[in-house]
């Protein structure tokens, strides 16, 4: 049994490709259960954001797990093979433990620290395990995940250079607009970066602030704490015009503001220029925008490369995290590969308590007493129970270390427990 | 004796504060970005910069020394030859440099000014003394007021061109997205577009007075309207309409930005060209 885990990311593949793997909340169900449906496969769960989509499974033979999941991202992103390929990356075990404490804690994220994708961990995982396609190992799993994150987030300071993104939008549209006082921004869809770039935004001068999302309870409470304006997710595009900067992370499919649109607000602004930001991914802004006179865009890629950031600081902190990382996931793996000694210790406990009862059962009829049967009893369960706790234990503490196998093996030889033995698998 | 002092004390100063400014251009200071949640913090000024604007301080005073003595010592108004109008409109793109600075302290503005200036001084060296058709009554006071007015009109015309140039050149960095280190010494669009704007829309008027003056002149003492023939004329009407075109577009189709940076740019390129026509009559 092995945690695998196949995906990409912005690391791996360009926005375009990123796009064909990304998977929307309706679509999930469909794709979790026909995960769920191949036999190679004991649990799943898929990660789909902006920057990464990721399967990560369960399966009984590691090989043939990396085939059937790469067979998924296949059919999902309808991309021919070769081309998936140098996308993908292929984890196995440690590595792939690894790979989702750093996910988890933000630490592989475009942003790195960002606080969105902790967010969208949970709401990936929720949907799984309400399509019952996890159990008990990738709960585990992610519990684990998330608490590595809370710890990465309170020991390190990795969490503050996501803010350097928002400065940088900050920055550029100082460089745009001269100062942000006096200026109109709205933001479209009112997500967690969303919603740090904003109160940059707020904090850096920018008068009356529209928030347009879908959830309108959540634009309401917005709109409360940044004394702003909420508005129907459909009325954004007529509240363009009045804005000077215009923030969007809808994540919807498709672009949401054309080419169209804007020049005709430049146009009703008389040219007063406008500053679009997109951090979703597919992106939602047609880049050709880019190209109109008095409009600049920039999306989630550039405003990264915006920032001219103080990087020593940074390695410094994201060292300390990856420690925290690794601490965790050996930890995790220990456990984990305790569990493969959990079959042969029951099939041990089976065989002992089967003679255990096979000979009571002979002396049986000589006892008149129930007394003396329960003393028979107890005693017997007794000397089994001593004379196993040993060797229990001893498999249990070896069987995570290098010679855990060998150990296994031997018991199940000294026992005849080969039943139990063939049933660990084959990994 | 004086004169010629202070002259080349001009061309020295304005001269090392020129290859000082360029230098500006290069270096890799100014970055206002520092960032681990830190607050956004301006990077103090280089000395070099500094060294740059006392320089052209100092140039501007030597130039100004100049002009006192040739006063005082010929007792005319000067600008007499083409050459002192260009030397003149030089010193008047300075002070207004200067003064640019003392508000807003954008020293990047120097390394594209000075060049400017240098170049003009540089030039107005190759133009002959005399070149103007000069009768007796040339010393008039209106003959001053005109070719003063006329001066300080095209010096804002050619602000206006250099915050084209700048706002082309930002512009190009925003939109290509490469954030190289002049783009962190360049002001902001909005700032360059404003400069633009009010370079315009107070040259044009006293331009517009300088030529008024200028015609008032020569209908009053030489009989004469204006003339449109003149190829030399034509020029400089059209340039003239040109400026009113990109301010009426500005004031009521909202050209800015862009647009109104090539008008600025243009726009001076027509006025080298009456420059260069005066000179070759």
């Amino acid at each position: 049994m092995n945690i695998i885990l196949v995906g990409l990311s912005h690391r791996t593949a360009p926005i375009a490709i990123r796009e064909r793997f990304s998977i929307s909340e309706a679509q999930m169900s469909e794709a979790l259960c026909r995960m769920k449906a191949d036999p190679m496969i004991e649990e799943c769960f898929i990660l789909s954001t902006c920057n990464r989509a990721e399967a990560v499974a369960v399966v009984k033979d590691t090989e043939v797990g990396f085939k059937s999941l790469e067979t998924f991202w296949m059919q999902e992103s309808k991309l021919p093979p070769e081309q998936i390929r140098s996308a993908l990356y292929f984890y196995s075990a440690t590595d792939a433990l690894r790979h989702i404490f750093r996910v988890a804690s933000s630490l592989d994220s475009m942003i790195v620290g960002e606080p969105q994708i902790l967010g969208q961990m949970k709401d990936a995982f929720d949907l799984a395990m309400l399509h019952k396609a996890t159990g008990m190992l990738l709960n585990k799993m992610f519990k684990k995940a998330i608490s590595v994150a809370k710890r990465v987030r309170t020991e390190t300071k990795i969490s503050e250079s996501a803010v350097s993104v928002a400065f940088a939008a900050v920055e550029l549209g100082e460089k745009i607009l001269g100062g942000l006082q006096k200026k109109t921004a709205m933001i479209i869809g009112a997500g967690d970066m969303a919603e740090l770039v904003a109160r940059h935004f707020v904090a850096n001068g920018v008068q009356s602030l529209l928030i347009a999302n879908r959830n309108f309870d959540r634009a309401l409470a917005l709109a409360k704490e940044f004394n702003g304006i909420p508005i129907q997710l459909e009325a954004f595009i007529g509240a363009i015009p009045q804005c000077d900067i215009v923030l969007c992370s809808v994540g919807a499919p498709n672009y949401i503001i054309h080419v169209e649109e804007v020049s005709r607000a430049i146009a009703i602004r008389q040219n007063r220029p406008i500053f679009f930001i997109d951090i979703s991914v597919p992106r939602n802004i047609d880049p050709k925008i880019n190209q109109l006179d008095n409009v600049f865009l920039y999306d989630i890629d550039d405003l990264q490369m915006a920032v001219a950031s103080n990087l020593e600081n940074r390695k410094q902190e994201a060292l300390k995290a990856e420690e925290i990382i690794l601490e965790e996931v050996s930890r995790f793996s220990k456990w984990f590969k305790s569990l493969e000694a959990v079959p042969m210790i029951i099939a041990l406990k089976d065989r002992a308590e089967a003679i255990r009862r096979a000979e009571i059962e002979k002396i049986l009829s000589k006892l008149n007493t129930p007394v003396e049967r329960e003393i028979l009893d107890t005693l017997t369960r007794a000397i089994v129970n001593k004379l196993l706790h040993d060797p229990l234990t001893v498999l249990k503490e070896e069987s995570n270390s290098a010679n855990g196998n060998m150990m296994l093996e031997a018991a199940s030889r000294l026992f005849r427990l080969e039943d139990a033995g063939t049933s660990r698998g084959t990994d | 004796m004086e004169q010629a002092f202070f002259s080349k004390g001009t061309f020295l100063f304005y001269w090392i504060g020129t290859i000082l400014f360029l230098f500006n251009l290069w270096d890799h200071s100014g970055k206002s970005l520092h960032i681990l949640g830190g607050p956004l913090t301006k990077t103090s000024l280089p000395h070099r910069q500094k060294w740059a604007l006392w320089l052209t301080l100092i140039g501007f005073l030597c130039h100004t020394a100049t002009w006192v003595i040739r006063v005082v010592s010929s007792g005319e108004i000067p600008f007499v030859h083409l050459r002192e109008a260009i030397s003149f409109f030089a010193w008047a793109v300075v002070l207004i440099f200067l003064l640019i600075e003392v508000r807003y302290h954008v020293y990047v503005l120097g390394s594209f000014i000075l060049p400017l200036v240098l170049l003009a001084l540089i030039s107005s060296t190759f133009f002959p003394h005399e070149t103007l058709e000069i009768n007796a009554g040339w010393s008039d006071l209106w003959l001053g007021v005109h070719t003063t007015l006329s001066i300080l009109g095209v010096s804002g015309f050619a602000i206006a061109f250099i915050s084209g140039i700048m706002y082309l050149l930002q512009e190009r960095f925003l939109k290509s997205k490469q954030l190289t280190d002049l783009y962190y010494k360049l002001p902001s669009l909005d700032l360059l577009d404003q400069w633009n704007r009010y370079a315009i829309l107070t040259g044009f008027p006293v331009l517009t007075l300088g030529i008024l003056s200028g015609a008032l002149w020569a209908q009053y003492h030489l009989g004469l309207g204006l003339i449109f023939n003149h190829p030399k004329q034509a020029i400089a009407i059209g340039t003239w309409f040109f400026y009113l075109l990109a301010l009426q577009g500005r004031v009521t189709r909202g050209w800015r930005g862009r647009k109104a940076a090539h008008m600025a740019i243009i726009g001076f390129v027509g006025v080298l060209f009456v420059f260069v026509a005066l000179a070759y009559r």
